[in-house]
């Protein structure tokens, strides 16, 4: 029993390290932008199925084939910020936004159904299957080097968000937007960058997520609000915070699945109600101050 | 007596479409064209009373699912142990409102404790758990879920009587919303939309007030539900409870026009018999209607992001001011002449200090 938890606890780890990657993008773009990308989740899949074309029509090896897919993605987030997000003002922009982004979740889940169809795909490179046995325990390659690149990519970021004259704008930003403008700083360009960098993360969570899932374009949903439970778990505009609720989320899960498969989710949701009524801002966030 | 005018026109307006509104199904009698009636009034329904909450108090609640759902499984689980059949199961509505708005009680008590954003994704939290309880609890029917007792009525007079029951209850919900805009416990629910803070510190029960909103559009929400349920005479989990309900919700609302009871129906009555149209035409159906709905969801927010009777409402009261002239105030400022020549420089303070 004991090495059976223990086995639930490597998993939930390790998976947890690749959906704070995904919740990192989401939580910078909603520190930065004061917005809900809705879209994140179908954003996932779209990273997966181009993982999945390349490998399956060019034969490049889902991992390598990052070097494409995440300046894509970049160039996604930016063209969408560009063409709707930064165009909103006013009042409800908070509303509009989430209409926004939900709006082009639609289309790119139509656009996925249209030329994917709905069977369900997985990415499957000779690897995947493959485990390293270590102390008694039976790990998935795909499991290490997911973990490995999240824990890569999000030290990097941190580096980014504060090591960098960028980082420090993005920082200023999410403590006063008003203030970073009058002090001169492009709050449209770091948003738009901001953006550009959240869906761009999300190329690594679609590999890692194509690879260890059987998926569709419908996987987009499920995705959404797991990563939503998380980020708002960890306090929103957290990074910190969206590590630490993801690998809690996912071994909480994990653990659980033992005894419980079919309630395993609810466990993971009900989990995030019970911190919020203790702690309403989440793991780590700041008090909001007046969050109307 | 201008203003008593406009409140005639109003009232007369509103007979009309009533009027029409009865008249509809008698003019078209096909089945199939009166589904979409029934169909758009149902989720007129679900669109004011998710007004009468989220519209006045300006928390986005995307759990509505979750009455809806649960409306339809109370229905469907009472009539199946009770052992009702035919009209008798009619009986049940009051039961399903009651449950709505008991399910409400503790679902508000949790969720409205945080604010925006966390608020909406606690809502879409709690969606999901009840998701996953309709199919997992051993009295709902697991993935398969429950059908409906059935109902001996001709194709015809089916349709032609939920038509009026779905449009009974859209008066219903129209009336109880309006009530509330009038009255005290609206003008508090938007008093806590504009600065919720200030309104607590103005001696609302901002609380109490929410949760009684949420109650009430619950109770709606479930009614509606369970006559949806007992109209398409089955239920699964993943249609009672539709991640893409509460979405589409919101989508009809902000077409409409947020925060205004007309706009909810008005929307409504646009997307429904759109998407359900959509999804009879093979060359639109699937996919490429996901795609339709996201480009209109796009253009609508764009370029109409108050929605439609914001926008038309100002457009009309542009076109009956065009032949007026303008109201100039009494004390106008002389326009300053700088001098006939532009580039002769000039001695005035402003552009002196520019230099």
């Amino acid at each position: 029993m004991a090495r059976e938890i223990t086995q639930a606890i490597i998993d939930g780890i390790l998976l947890g390290g690749v959906y704070a990657l995904m919740a990192v993008g989401l939580t910078l773009i909603f520190g930065v932008l004061d917005i809900i990308n809705i879209a994140q989740g179908i954003l996932v899949i779209l990273g997966s199925y181009l993982a999945y074309s390349l490998f399956t029509k060019a034969g490049i090896d889902p991992f390598l084939a990052l070097l494409i897919t995440i300046p894509a993605m970049f160039i996604l987030g930016v063209v969408v910020h560009w063409a709707f997000i930064s165009r909103l003002r006013g009042g409800e922009r908070t509303s509009m936004t989430l209409l926004v982004t939900y709006a082009v979740a639609l289309i790119i889940e139509g656009i996925l159904f249209k030329v994917y169809g709905a069977d369900n795909v997985q990415i499957s490179p000779s690897y995947v299957n493959s485990t390293v046995h270590i102390f008694n325990f039976y790990i998935g390659w795909i499991y290490i080097w997911g973990f490995i690149l999240a824990v890569v990519l999000v030290v990097a970021i941190y580096a980014l968000l504060y090591r960098t004259r960028y980082g420090r704008s993005v920082r200023a930003i999410m403590q006063d937007e008003t203030a970073a403008r009058l002090v001169g700083i492009s709050v449209n360009r770091v948003a738009a960058i901001t953006f550009g960098l959240g869906v761009a993360v999300t190329a690594v969570g679609g590999v890692v997520y194509g690879s260890t899932n059987a998926f569709n374009a419908n996987a987009g949903y499920d995705l959404i609000s797991r990563l939503l439970s998380i980020v708002i778990l960890g306090g929103m505009g957290s990074v910190g915070g969206a590590l630490g609720a993801s690998v809690f989320m996912l071994t909480v899960e994990s653990v659980v699945t033992i005894w419980q498969p079919t309630w395993a989710v609810a466990v993971y949701y009900a989990a995030l109600v019970i911190v919020l009524l203790v702690r309403p801002q989440g793991l780590f966030g700041r008090k909001a101050v007046r969050a109307q | 007596m201008n203003e008593r005018n406009r409140t005639f026109a109003k009232g007369g307006g509103l007979v009309v479409l009533l009027v029409l509104a009865v008249l509809f199904p008698q003019v078209f009698t096909n089945p199939s064209v009166t589904s979409y009636g029934v169909l758009a009034l149902i989720f007129a329904t679900a669109a004011v009373a998710w007004h009468i909450f989220s519209g006045n108090s300006g928390y986005i609640s995307l759990g509505q699912a979750v009455f809806y759902g649960s409306g339809a499984y109370t229905m469907g689980i009472a009539a199946r142990d009770w052992n009702l059949q035919g009209t008798s199961v009619f009986e049940l509505i009051p039961l399903c409102g009651a449950v709505g708005a008991a399910i409400a009680v503790p679902f508000g008590l949790i969720a409205l404790r945080v604010r925006r954003h966390t608020f909406i994704v606690v809502t879409i939290a709690i969606f999901f758990i009840f998701q996953l309880m309709a199919f997992n609890l051993w009295f709902t029917g697991g993935s398969s879920g429950l059908a409906s007792p059935f109902l001996t009525w001709a194709p015809v007079p089916f349709n032609q009587n939920f038509y009026y029951i779905a449009l009974a209850c859209a008066v219903g919900s129209i009336v109880v919303a309006w009530l509330i805009g009038r009255s005290r416990f609206g003008l508090q629910l938007r008093a806590i939309r504009d600065d919720e803070d200030r309104a607590r510190g103005l001696g609302v029960k901002t609380m109490r007030v929410k949760l009684g909103a949420f109650a009430i559009s619950g109770a709606i929400t479930a009614i509606i539900g369970a006559i949806w349920f007992y109209f398409i005479t089955q239920v699964q989990p993943q249609t009672g409870f539709n991640p893409l309900f509460d979405l589409t919700l919101v989508l009809m609302v902000f077409l409409g026009g947020f925060g205004s009871i007309s706009g909810a129906v008005l929307g409504a009555v646009i997307i429904e018999p759109l998407t359900s149209w959509m999804s009879t035409v093979p060359a639109l159906s699937g996919s490429v209607s996901t795609i339709i709905i996201g480009a209109i969801l796009l253009l609508v927010v764009l370029f109409m992001p108050r929605g439609i009777i914001p926008t038309s409402s100002e457009l009309i009261t542009k076109l009956r001011m065009r032949g007026r002239p303008a109201v100039v105030p009494t004390t106008t400022i002389e326009p300053v002449s700088t001098g006939s020549d532009p580039s002769a420089p000039t001695t005035s303070i402003g552009s002196g200090g520019a230099r």
